[in-house]
């Protein structure tokens, strides 16, 4: 009767705190939303979206213009032209006009210095195998094929795997023509086309295997990876509800008369757990609605549920519970609410930067990989990575859970110890 | 024979770091007695409240309520008295009738009692019109009724009274002072203090001044007055402190 009467309580106050509910519902949503458009965006920078890139092609010879074309047909660019008598700053007005981050310039002796390259390679080749071949100079023309112009902004990543791409394409023509020169000195005749296709086709076969528990087919998108990080983050961040209502019940007159009355204030405590539970389930369940339902229409890539929606209830569940007892301990230890609203949004956000949520574990230095389990959030993000991503059952998480649980069970026992210190219970 | 509502029994006290306010206090108040406590700022009124509601540990010595000590902590012996606090002492968010469901059972009643009580409750403290609106929206004067309605929700034998009428105008001070008279009469002790002196002549039939956490004087009001040649409590005050009573 009175933990049924308190959740009663708790329940009626959290309804009428309209802001408060907004932070917890709305906000999550919200940033679910934007942080999944914004990360499918750049998913599809390497995958659908084309980069622009901005061509100025002062070589008016053959290989010039077959380089263009390799680029263009390679799936990764989209070929934009300004005039080849531009000279620096026209290239940089342009890409700051047209907002392209990266800009290249085929120097005039490119034609000319990958054929004495080919040349020079098919001499010595020939010279290798016992023939007699050209002796070419090389050095007649000392220049770079390519200049490159980026804007500072792009990631180093993005920037040498375009470099990558542009060297990988020069390779390929500048091969393509010595071995064109090494089949004329051979056989006195050019290279036939059908040979040519056969040996310059890319014919490198490499299976891609995502990691899986199952035999399903796992979809990796920025709405699998997204939903489950900051659905995790919501959730946490009732922090700044539960907290906040715990120190304004501490500070709060009723808390004197709750302290004469003949009820242990655990049962207070016990009340906001199990209603702040709730809250973290609605929030989940609330954003794998909106990832399922809600993403397809705005066009964002759909949630897929793991199939084991057992073991999805039972890790949602011990991550609210986690992130009920983290802002439990909060709200005890805080004198203030604005003690309570400070440091649990800013903890809350070095957690989950330290977990992995904000930046992949993989990445992160050697010493944070030791201090990231230490997070809660981390342990939380690899049991639904676990469920989402790599298509396991809750035996597959069961390391994360388990340590989770003893997380959960350590922040209790502080926030208890802390309560009885204070003499509330 | 009855226990005594209330027995204070060599009562030593002192808030951390700082001197002794309490030292071997002793006080006896019998059931069924409206007994006021009345000190000027700072002698140790609140203090003394909160030792016997159990809000604060005591050094030694002992309080009984009722017969029971309160030292062995048990929380059963919360349920033999009320508290309304000086601070409002409830939900705002809540209405007065969801403020009593949760009090109510706090306080060991079940659902049908706090229905039963609440509704005595709000007739007698005109509390019907308002008693499903949110208690922020109330007047000073309402919110103090529904302070006390949750005092008394589980018609306690002993009821603590901290300033119960402050910032009320004298309508609603006098609806309240004529319920607590009520219970009294009833057989709820009533342990009240407050700086309404006027008030106090009209509700105490027993008072206990206090000063630098000593009772200077511990009678009826009566035989204070006459043993003083004093005409009111106020005089009394003033002549047996020294000091002008602050007056709100």
């Amino acid at each position: 009767m009175k933990l049924l009467a308190t959740i009663q309580k708790d329940v009626r106050i959290l309804l009428r705190d309209k802001m408060g509910l907004l932070l917890m519902f709305a906000m999550p949503v919200l940033l679910v939303v934007i942080v999944t458009s914004i990360q499918s965006s750049t998913f599809d920078v390497v995958g659908k979206n084309k980069i622009e890139l901005l061509v100025c092609n002062k070589d008016s010879g053959r290989l010039s213009k077959e380089f263009i074309h390799a680029l263009d047909t390679s799936g990764i660019f989209k070929i934009l032209y300004i005039n080849q008598t531009s000279n620096e700053k026209n290239i940089a007005d342009e890409m700051h006009a047209k907002d392209i981050v990266i800009g290249v310039v085929i120097n005039s002796s490119f034609t000319q210095q990958i054929e004495i390259k080919a040349k020079s390679n098919a001499g010595k080749a020939l010279t290798s195998f016992g023939l007699e071949g050209d002796t070419v100079t090389e050095n007649i023309i000392n220049s770079n094929y390519l200049d490159l112009y980026y804007n500072p902004i792009i990631q180093q990543s993005l920037k040498l795997s375009i470099q990558g791409a542009l060297n990988s394409t020069i390779q390929i023509i500048q091969s393509k023509e010595t071995l064109k020169d090494l089949y004329f000195s051979i056989n006195e005749k050019s290279l036939p086309d059908s040979l040519q296709q056969q040996l310059f086709t890319n014919n490198t076969n490499i299976k891609e295997i995502p990691l899986s528990n199952n035999n399903e087919k796992v979809i990796l998108n920025a709405t699998q990876h997204n939903v489950p990080a900051w659905t995790i983050f919501a959730m946490f961040f009732v922090v700044m509800s539960l907290g906040s209502s715990i120190v304004r019940e501490k500070n709060s007159g009723s808390f004197v008369r709750l302290k004469t009355l003949p009820t242990n204030y655990f049962i207070a405590l016990l009340s906001k757990q199990i209603v702040y539970l709730k809250v973290t389930f609605l929030q989940a369940f609330l954003i794998f609605i909106i990832g399922i339902y809600l993403f397809p229409f705005i066009g964002l890539p759909t949630l897929h549920l793991p199939h084991d929606i057992l073991g999805l209830i039972i890790v949602t569940l011990i991550c609210g519970w986690c992130a009920v007892s983290y802002a439990m301990c909060v709200g005890i230890f805080a004198n203030t609410q604005e003690q309570a609203n400070a440091f649990g949004a800013v903890s809350i956000v070095i957690l989950s930067i330290i977990g992995g949520l904000m930046v992949p574990s993989f990445i992160m230095p050697a010493s944070f990989k030791s201090i990231m389990s230490i997070s809660p959030l981390h342990w939380c993000l690899q049991a639904y990575y676990g469920l989402f991503l790599e298509g396991g059952s809750l035996k597959d998480v069961s390391t994360n859970i388990l340590s989770l649980l003893t997380i959960t069970i350590v922040l209790q026992a502080i926030a208890l110890l802390e309560l009885k210190r204070k003499k509330f219970i | 024979m009855k226990a005594p509502a209330i027995k204070i029994e060599h009562l030593d006290f002192h808030y951390k770091d700082q001197t002794q306010l309490f030292n071997d206090l002793n006080l006896n108040i019998e059931q069924g007695e409206r007994f006021g406590l009345f000190g000027p700022n700072g002698a140790g009124k609140t203090t003394l409240m909160s030792l016997m509601t159990g809000l604060f540990s005591f050094t030694s010595g002992n309080i009984q309520l009722l017969g029971n000590s309160i030292k062995t902590k048990n929380k059963s012996v919360n349920k033999l008295f009320g508290f309304v606090p000086q601070d409002f002492s409830f939900y705002e968010e809540l209405t007065p009738k969801e403020n009593l469901q949760f009090f109510g059972a706090w306080s060991g009643l079940n659902k049908k009692e706090i229905e039963k009580r609440s509704a005595e409750l709000f007739d007698i403290l005109s509390l019907n019109v308002v008693k499903n609106k949110p208690v922020h929206k109330f007047s000073g004067g309402m919110k103090r009724k529904v302070n006390l309605a949750i005092g008394v929700i589980h018609q306690p034998q002993l009821l603590f009274l901290d300033e119960p009428t402050v910032g009320v105008d004298v309508q609603t001070r006098h609806e309240i002072i004529n319920y607590l008279k009520q219970l009294n009469a009833n057989g709820t002790t009533l342990i009240y203090t407050s700086h309404q002196l006027s008030e106090a002549e009209e509700l105490c039939n027993k008072i206990a001044l206090i000063d630098n956490g000593k009772i200077i004087a511990f009678n009826t009001l009566d035989n204070l007055l006459a043993k003083h040649k004093q005409n009111s409590l106020e005089d009394l005050f003033i002549h047996l402190t020294g000091r002008r009573f602050d007056i709100e």
